[in-house]
């Protein structure tokens, strides 16, 4: 077990930068997951990481050691590929003790460690089995028992759960945060849903251009997002942007985003508006704060009436879209209050979760 | 079953009358329509419903398609093998039925097990020489950028794409002992000649060398292509579990490519074994009749000597040998291929 840190860390292919500068300090036995669209720079950061893709400047240390010039097979990493990469040739048993037998361990402690990691995994039954003869999670499980066995420095992740199908992710979800938590490895997970980052994580890197958007626990994510990006990924369905106008009025502010609407701006976030007053900015609302008035008719100004265009309903809730001036929103509300798709609906929004943005750069104020 | 007659269906006239309809139904796995001929003849269905069903199978078709390489093989491959059969059952002049007759003399004779000797060592040895050349230089191109390897795989193929009787008397005038490049060189260098073709031993070098030459590259294509065909991430799997490069082509590459090894062996073996060019040009079989292989060797007794039976008899013992192999290597790539899969 042991902390990994990235100083400064560059990769480029070429003249393409695929990684810019990033910082990032892992500290021992955490779960951190690298997430972004795709080409963002996360997978490249974790196979420069597990050795397989040299660092073009910057440094990475495991456990206080500068590892650049390590060899993947040096710096006691293990991996999990998406694609899971067990060895066709090879039973269950002997892909998940190849690693140790390379490493020369007595016989009787290699077959000991299989069949721990193999009762950890649930998968005793299948250790004869080559991976031709199991089932896409099985072969997840052995691709992870392969891990396991090896007790490294540090796990990596690489998207091991994109190609199973939804349901099966979800479970498999559970298995990994279950295995961490018994083995308590410091791990490095990469994955392109946020979902899984925000269900897995202790801690989540949002990347984005071969950037670091945001380091945060999931919570500080969702509700303190630094950036449109992050706030804007972070969250299903994705959180709104409005075009609005940021008032004084009287005492107090409200952002006015048509000339029916305007919310009045919660008092607490006065302060850090006060400089953007007059200005043209991007209010940031998530679906689950635009609900059905949920405050015994008592109207504070955050009510409105909007005429629907779609109703989706969910089973638990329903998601309805709507459009004010040429911006498609979306709330949730009680499956049981929602208007028919083209009526008009009185709609609560919970301006205290409210976001402003500046949309020159994208940073949250 | 309609999928896989999309194509076909596909050059149907497109008028179809109601009459058909109640036969398509019934004919769920025939193709209909393969022939137009008969539709647009007019045939009444009832009158063409027996040979029409028996046409529109698909074995049928199956077997239609087919008919000009049986008709082919039939021709140039069967009857030949069984005409040999009956011919070795002959006496020299072809007018007894002598039964084993020819078989019992050619394993009592010396030079009969002379030619076997040889023939398994020049088949074994020039193919695993072959293969082994094959493997490294496969694993030398394939390291190599990419723009480099298509002007080297070209260049390596060379010797195989030579018509095999030219490229051996290059190699037979290289080898001769007074006027040519290998012993010019040799000399040079102060060395002293070396009789190529005339030493028995040095001989059966030389016959085995040019094969190896000429049979390396197409060991070479198959395991370049065998190496691209391993999946990437299975390297950097192992490179993690702490393999160096001599553990990943151990326990990775050689067990992935171990079926493609064995059915190049194998056919390389059949190849190898039945050789007749190289040994015919270079050396005749000689000196002392120590190169001689079966094919060469046939020829000399049926052909030169004129013995056709004998030589008949003489070229049938390749096949027992060479069944018994193939056998063997077979049910080894059907297993690996129903495990890896």
């Amino acid at each position: 077990m042991a902390e990994v840190a990235l100083h400064q860390v560059v990769k480029k292919y070429g003249e393409v930068e695929a990684v810019r500068a990033i910082d990032l300090d892992i500290p021992d036995n955490e779960f951190v997951v690298l997430v972004g669209p795709s080409g963002c720079g996360k997978s490249t950061t974790l196979r420069m990481i597990a050795g397989l893709e040299e660092v073009t400047s910057g440094n990475i240390s495991i456990g206080g050691e500068v590892v650049n010039d390590l060899p993947p097979k040096d710096r006691d990493i293990a991996m999990v590929f998406q694609n899971y990469a067990l060895y066709p040739h090879m039973t269950a048993f002997e892909n998940m003790s190849f690693g140790l037998k390379l490493r020369k361990l007595p016989k009787a402690e290699i077959r000991q460690r299989v069949e721990q990691a193999a009762r950890i995994l649930d998968i005793t039954e299948l250790l004869d089995r080559r991976p031709k003869a199991l089932s896409g999670g099985q072969r997840q499980r052995v691709a992870m028992g392969r891990a396991i066995v090896r007790n490294p420095k540090v796990f990596l992740f690489d998207e091991p759960l994109s190609n199973l199908d939804a349901k099966l992710r979800v479970q498999m979800r559970t298995e990994i945060k279950r295995v961490h938590q018994k083995v308590k490895t410091t791990t490095v997970y990469v994955t392109h849903d946020q979902v899984e980052a925000m269900t897995l994580a202790d801690r989540v890197v949002v990347m984005n251009h071969g950037r670091i958007e945001q380091i945060g626990t999931p919570q500080e994510l969702y509700h303190h997002p630094r950036t449109r990006f992050v706030a804007g990924f972070i969250g299903s369905p994705a959180m709104n942007f409005i075009p609005c106008r940021l008032e004084q009025n009287g005492a107090g502010m409200r952002a006015r985003i048509s000339d029916a609407i305007a919310f009045p701006v919660p008092a607490a976030n006065e302060g850090r508006y006060r400089p953007v007053v007059g200005k043209d900015l991007v209010l940031g609302l998530r679906p689950e704060h635009i609900t059905e008035p949920r405050h015994n008719g008592r109207d504070d100004g955050r009510d409105f009436t909007a005429t629907l265009d779609v109703v989706e309903p969910m089973g638990m809730e329903t998601m309805v879209f709507f459009t004010i001036k040429g911006t498609e929103i979306c709330g949730r509300v009680e499956p049981s209050s929602a208007a028919d798709a083209g009526a008009p609906m009185r709609l609560y929004a919970n301006i205290d979760h409210m976001h402003l943005i500046d949309p020159a750069s994208g940073a949250v104020i | 079953m309609p999928a896989s007659s999309a194509g076909i269906r596909d050059v149907e006239p497109p008028a179809r009358g109601d009459r058909y309809k109640v036969e398509d139904s019934r004919m769920a796995d025939t193709v209909q329509s393969w022939v137009p001929g008969l539709q647009q003849a007019g045939v009444r269905p009832s009158a063409r419903s027996g040979l029409s069903k028996f046409l529109r199978q698909r074995s049928t078709i199956a077997f239609l398609f087919c008919l000009p390489l049986i008709a082919i093989i039939t021709c140039l491959v069967i009857y030949p093998a069984f005409y040999s059969i009956y011919l070795s059952m002959l006496n020299k002049a072809q007018t007894r039925f002598i039964g084993l007759g020819n078989f019992s003399y050619l394993l009592s004779r010396d030079v009969f097990w002379m030619v076997v000797q040889q023939s398994a060592i020049f088949a074994l040895s020039a193919v695993f020489f072959k293969a082994l050349i094959g493997l490294i230089t496969a694993h030398l191109i394939n390291n190599l950028p990419a723009k480099g390897q298509r002007k080297w795989r070209g260049m390596l193929l060379v010797p195989w794409v030579i018509p095999l009787a030219l490229s051996s008397l290059g190699w037979w005038w290289l080898f001769d002992p007074t006027h040519s490049a290998f012993n010019w060189i040799l000399t040079g260098l102060g060395f002293d000649e070396v009789p190529w073709l005339s030493n028995p031993y040095w001989a059966r070098f030389s016959v085995i060398l040019v094969n190896v030459w000429y049979g390396a590259p197409f060991f070479l294509i198959m395991y370049l292509a065998a190496l691209k065909s391993v999946p990437e991430q299975l390297y950097e799997a192992a490179a993690i579990d702490g393999a160096n490069a001599w553990q990943k082509f151990i326990h990775i590459t050689l067990p992935m490519m171990r079926n493609i090894i064995a059915i190049t062996v194998l056919f390389s073996l059949i190849v190898t074994f039945a050789n007749f060019d190289i040994v015919q040009i270079m050396t005749a079989g000689g000196p002392r009749n120590m190169t001689h292989v079966f094919a060469t060797y046939a020829f000399l007794l049926g052909i030169r000597s004129g013995d056709l039976p004998l030589g008949a008899a003489t070229s049938l013992f390749m096949f027992p040998i060479l069944a018994i192999a193939a056998v063997f290597i077979l049910r080894g790539v059907r297993k690996r291929g129903r495990e890896i899969g």
